[in-house]
């Protein structure tokens, strides 16, 4: 189990009624991808934000990563959906 | 040099579009051209009574900084900055300035407008609009368009 630290923006943050939180990660969850497919399985919530899996935007640490990125060492993740900024 | 050729700021407050071109080139001798560009608020029509601009903090200015950077590296430009406002904005209202200096003008036109292209589709920013009505509107849609006009960049 690793520990680590999430935030939520936009419609992501909204539907899964939060903006941050800290998730103890079962040792299945190896990359981005798969983290998106367990957080599926924690309710009804992030199955409604995550639905649409390859819309969602992933960043370790700030920095934008593939969804097959390894998550081992990320102090922080964010999820978010496309930017829509400028 | 002294000073960093790259200037981000990720602000609540409004920017002043002068201050920030005189700022570029202050002291330098070798800019032959300066170019500006500000992204405003519109109406859409009279229907839309505001936005919201959320942002990643953090990363939204380290995300600026490395898309100023890259501009910088591939289009030799001598300095360029990026300014983008969040919270709530009305019509009307700047959101977003950029400004590129370079020796000539082709370079500081393509480099902000690169610095735009990237900036829309990879800064960690997002829209939500509010009606004229006072209605709760919904989030702003990324655009196909938008990334088309990043994927140019890529294809040689």
């Amino acid at each position: 189990m690793a520990s680590v630290d999430l935030v939520y923006f936009a419609w992501v943050r909204e539907r899964i009624g939060r903006g941050e939180e800290t998730l103890e990660l079962p040792d299945s969850v190896v990359t981005a991808g798969d983290l998106l497919k367990h957080l599926k399985t924690l309710g009804e919530e992030y199955e409604t934000a995550l639905e649409h899996e390859n819309v969602i935007r992933v960043a370790f640490n700030q920095e934008h990563v593939d969804h097959r990125e390894p998550i081992a060492g990320v102090r922080e993740i964010a999820l978010f959906p496309p930017m829509t900024g400028g | 040099m002294a000073d960093s050729p790259v200037r981000v700021r990720v602000q609540r407050d409004d920017f002043d579009l002068a201050a920030e071109v005189a700022a570029i080139s202050a002291g330098r001798r070798d800019i032959g051209a300066v170019v500006t560009f500000s992204g405003l608020c519109r109406d859409e029509g009279g229907t839309l009574g505001a936005l919201e601009l959320e942002h990643y903090p953090g990363m939204a200015q380290a995300e600026l900084t490395r898309i100023c950077q890259e501009a910088i590296a591939r289009f030799s430009l001598q300095a360029a900055t990026a300014i983008h406002r969040y919270g709530k904005i009305a019509p009307g209202e700047n959101i977003v300035l950029v400004i590129t200096a370079s020796s000539h003008r082709q370079a500081a036109f393509d480099g902000a407008n690169f610095i735009m292209d990237f900036l829309k589709t990879a800064a960690p920013f997002w829209k939500k609009e509010h009606g004229a009505d006072g209605s709760a509107g919904g989030w702003v849609s990324a655009k196909d368009a938008d990334d088309s006009a990043r994927d140019r960049w890529t294809k040689s």
